[in-house]
């Protein structure tokens, strides 16, 4: 009995896997319905799926998988071609697979829990009948007599799949006599037919167990057929029950704890053996430690891989077309978290199409394309896991949410008028509110955004949406690090270690001329640095530690440039050790409310650091509202080549790579003094060509009665050429294309660069033109 | 789910009152551990310790009761126990023996008790020798944070 259960479980794990597979396989199809790859791997799922159950005696099961076989082996066999109406069945023929399987999991038989006592299927019953009528029918009008077809079913599969499935079942044979006979039962009927399948797990479960070698050895072979095909990260992984990861993350922890206590002994000893094996010992610890913390992190590409499927059967439902993009599957959080993140997501999703993306008319008349956009991002930032979920459609409505919220009663029409667009958004989050005009069975049921807030926030995660109208709205999901591993610098104050996100580092900056840097503005310091002015921070203070050295005697400043968001600040702190990787850990209830901590961890001595949070520093410190350079900060969180945008010729922008520019440098024009018809200035004990950026890339020189011109230093080799410009305007990270547009002698092309149009200057033609 | 039901206790003493924590919900006793301060924390709070890789909060009994905490005194023991569902270190005076109380009631705590000590209490059990005060994990380790929002001053 026992060894039965064992297998119907192992069943049940792997079609669901292989439903899971199917999904994907046939929203995949849609799009390249002629796919023979496809069409072979989800028949094989199927196949799998039915020869099993019918081994367990699962008879509907069987039936169902049977049917649906048939129909993809006319697919694969080009005899059918897939319509989205057949999708549609198929889809069907999957989710009631899933349902039969959940049955199967609650009471080991699949048979409908109403049937046993006779009574007629009621709720809570799987309907398989009419699904299988559906098939049959979608089967029917050229189900005539088949066996060649059936014949060159089997001989176009075999170099695909070594199909193992041609001995057991010529599909297309045995669903010949079936179909008439379902098809004429009157509805009520299908119960009988299923009497005997109920009856049959009981014989199975009788079966000597010598026969349980047989079906495992069925399943291993279209598994086997797998590791041919393209899954090789699937064999490559082993599925390991999460309490037994758990556990070794425990006993891990235990042994750190030792191996510290040993490490210490060993070096107060003078035993140079212990010393070398307790090394060694520290070692494996610390790298057995990292691993099975890893262990315990996924990508989110697993939701992901869930979405297409959720995304057609909604769009299909809501009349939208769209296109889903998927970015960031790669970025991986604890499965805990991932867990808790699956069910608020697809909220956002359907919220997306069904609020955002308009229907496709709506979406011409508006001068947009008929097919909507959704983008699924997810990223690592600030030490967070951030996910967007962003679509084109149509944006918020503020006066509809205003108008909404004061109809609901959640806010009174005068508190509407006092509000500005960002508490309007909030409004979105209060519990009972819902903006859609017609309540559908997607999303507008006035449960949505408030539980899809509280569900993010029990994990300590949080949830804003920004919006721009007309051109879509942009739901951010920001998850905390718990339990992550991240590298972090270790920094000192009053005696004690904590822990900085690097991914709310900057830089670092000492600053030793404290008078010319730092200045106090009603009583607030600010730090020059490069220009721009920054707020400083002191640890100490936040942590009110008192600073940390006297002030009057202080003659130099640690800053830990850091930023979390679009606010950026100088924490300055006591010391600055080195950085590490180390794990996040929760802290206890008693301290959640303290914003400035993010978390704790073990240091490699085993004592604990807390983990400052420096959002939560920026928020009570009233640094949230101080508007930093955002260009700025762009550059620190955005992949890309550092440019640095300039103006040349009369405002037209343009950019070079920050890389290839050593310095930049004003002259008095009458440093300018010419050699031939160049222009040089005298500089660092040489002599700098010039070369007027303007006319380079041909645009009118800027007549400018300025005193001083601005000049890039361009530097390579020891070779130095200055570049004549207006002025400097930021650095910025590349994050669109480089278009062809504008390209011409001196120019490579254009970039859009904070939704500027910007020539991307040709560095070489430009100091070509200098020679 | 009186503690009647409960009759062995993991007794400890804090100040000289003399507390009983049912076994199920002690995890264990440690001697003295190093401690990491949080600064901004409620005074109660004296620090975060490493129990094995899991950091646990360290909760002063003294502190949390209310009780004089003006002299020296020995270095405290943890008694971690299972409070809301964490694991939470309580620092004691002195650890004192399992004892069971057998068929011995649990008394109402009373009312002249300080408000700190009474609404950490189950109850408290008239022993010969002594009376014991039958502490709720859960009730002992709510502390909120004396500085909601750790902002500046």
């Amino acid at each position: 009995m026992d060894e039965d259960t064992e297998i119907i479980a192992e069943f049940l794990v792997e079609s669901h896997e292989n439903l899971d597979q199917l999904d994907r396989d046939l929203v995949a199809l849609e799009q390249d319905p002629t796919s023979r790859e496809l069409l072979s791997s989800i028949f094989r799922a199927i196949h799998t799926i039915k020869g099993t159950s019918g081994f367990l005696a699962f008879g509907r099961l069987e039936e169902l998988a049977h049917v649906g076989e048939n129909l993809l082996a006319r697919l694969r066999d080009g005899d059918l071609l897939l319509t989205g109406d057949l999708t549609g069945v198929l889809l069907r023929m999957v989710d009631t697979t899933r349902a039969l399987l959940a049955l199967i999991e609650e009471t080991a038989s699949d048979a409908d829990p109403g049937t046993a006592s006779g009574t007629p299927s009621g709720t809570g019953t799987v309907d398989v009948a009419s699904v299988v009528a559906e098939l049959r029918a979608a089967l029917t009008p050229e189900s005539a007599p088949m066996s060649p077809e059936g014949a060159r079913v089997v001989a176009e599969g075999a170099p695909m799949a070594a199909e193992s499935d041609s001995p057991s079942d010529p599909p297309h044979a045995a669903a010949s006599p079936l179909p008439p006979t379902v098809l004429v039962l009157p509805p009520a009927e299908p119960e009988a037919l299923i009497a005997p399948a109920a009856s049959a797990p009981s014989a199975a479960t009788t079966a000597p167990s010598a026969t349980i070698a047989a079906p495992s050895g069925a399943i291993a072979a279209p598994s086997g057929e797998e590791e041919t095909g393209k899954r090789g990260v699937v064999d490559a992984t082993v599925r390991v029950d999460v309490d037994l990861l758990d556990n070794l993350v425990q006993l891990v922890g235990e042994l750190v704890l030792t191996r510290n206590q040993i490490l210490q002994r060993s070096d107060s000893g003078d035993d140079i053996e212990l010393t070398r094996a307790a090394q060694r010992l520290d070692l494996v610890a610390s790298e057995l430690q990292e691993s099975v913390m890893q262990t315990r992190m996924q990508p989110i590409g697993q939701v992901w891989a869930k979405m297409p499927r959720i995304v057609r059967d909604l769009a299909n439902q809501l009349g939208r077309e769209v296109t889903l993009l998927t970015e960031g599957h790669d970025t991986e959080l604890d499965r805990s978290l991932l867990e808790a993140l699956k069910g608020p997501l697809t909220h956002l999703v359907r919220n997306a199409l069904d609020h955002g993306i308009e229907p496709p008319q709506q979406r011409l008349a508006a001068g947009k394309s008929a097919t909507g956009t959704l983008s699924l991002r997810a990223r690592h930032e600030s030490g967070q896991v951030v996910v967007e979920i962003a679509d084109d459609g149509r944006g918020l409505d503020h006066a509809k949410i205003a108008e909404t919220a004061v109809r609901r009663g959640v806010i009174t029409s005068e508190e509407a008028s006092r509000m500005d667009a960002k508490e309007l958004t909030g409004l979105l989050f209060r519990p009972g509110f819902s903006t859609a005009e017609t309540v559908t069975n997607v999303s507008g049921r006035g449960v949505g955004m408030d539980v899809v807030r509280t569900n993010i926030e029990r994990i300590g995660g949080t949830v804003d949406i920004t919006s721009q109208p007309g051109h879509g709205t942009t739901c951010r999901v920001r998850i905390p690090l718990t339990l992550a591993i991240i590298p972090a610098l270790i920094v000192e104050q009053g005696g004690q270690r904590y822990a900085l996100p690097q991914a709310n580092l900057v830089e670092l900056v000492r600053v030793d001329d404290l008078a010319g840097q730092v200045h106090e503005l009603a009583g607030a310091p600010v730090l020059r640095l490069r220009g721009h002015l920054l707020p400083l921070v002191d640890l100490g203070g936040v942590l009110r530690l008192g600073p940390a050295h006297d002030p009057e005697q202080q003659t130099a400043l640690t800053v830990v440039v850091v930023q979390a968001d679009d606010v950026r600040f100088g924490l300055c702190v006591g010391d600055v050790h080195d950085t590490q990787e180390i794990v996040v850990k929760p802290i206890g209830r008693q301290l959640k409310p303290l914003a400035v901590y993010a978390g704790a961890t073990i240091m490699g001595d085993g004592s604990v650091a807390l983990i400052l949070d420096v959002g939560g520093i920026a928020q009570t410190h009233g640094l949230g509202a101080t508007p930093v350079a955002e260009d700025a900060a762009e550059a620190v969180t955005e992949d890309g080549t550092a440019l640095l945008v300039l103006e040349v010729g009369s405002g037209r922008r343009a950019a070079l790579p920050l890389a290839a520019i050593s310095r930049l440098e004003e002259f008095a024009l009458s440093q300018i003094e010419h050699s031939g018809r160049d222009e040089v200035v005298q500089y660092r004990d040489g002599i700098l060509p010039l070369v007027r950026l303007a006319p380079a890339i041909g645009l009118a020189e800027t007549r400018s009665e300025e005193p001083l011109v601005s000049v890039v230093v361009h530097d390579r080799g020891g070779e130095r050429v200055g570049i004549v410009i207006d002025r400097v305007l930021d650095i910025v990270e590349a994050t669109s294309q480089r278009s062809e547009v504008g390209r011409r002698p001196g120019v490579l092309g254009s970039l859009v660069l904070q939704d500027r149009v910007t020539d991307l200057v040709d560095l070489d033609a430009v100091i070509g033109a200098a020679r | 789910m009186s503690a009647r039901a409960r009759s062995q206790y993991c007794t400890f003493w804090v100040r000289g009152l003399y507390f009983g924590v049912a076994v199920g919900d002690v995890q264990e006793v440690l001697r003295a551990q190093g401690m990491t301060p949080v600064p901004l924390a409620s005074d109660a709070i004296r620090g975060l310790i490493n129990l094995r890789g899991q950091i646990v909060t360290a909760l002063d009994l003294r502190r949390r009761l209310e009780l004089d905490d003006d002299d020296e005194r020995p270095e405290p023991m943890n008694v971690i126990v299972r409070g809301g569902g964490e694991a939470v270190s309580l620092l004691v005076d002195e650890i004192g023996d399992v004892i069971d109380t057998g068929e011995r009631e649990l008394h109402p705590t009373p009312s002249n008790l300080p408000e700190a000590v009474q609404s950490v209490l189950h109850g408290v059990i008239p022993l010969p020798e002594a009376i014991l005060l039958v502490l709720d994990p859960d009730q002992a380790v709510e502390v909120t944070a004396a500085h909601p929002t750790g902002g500046k001053s």
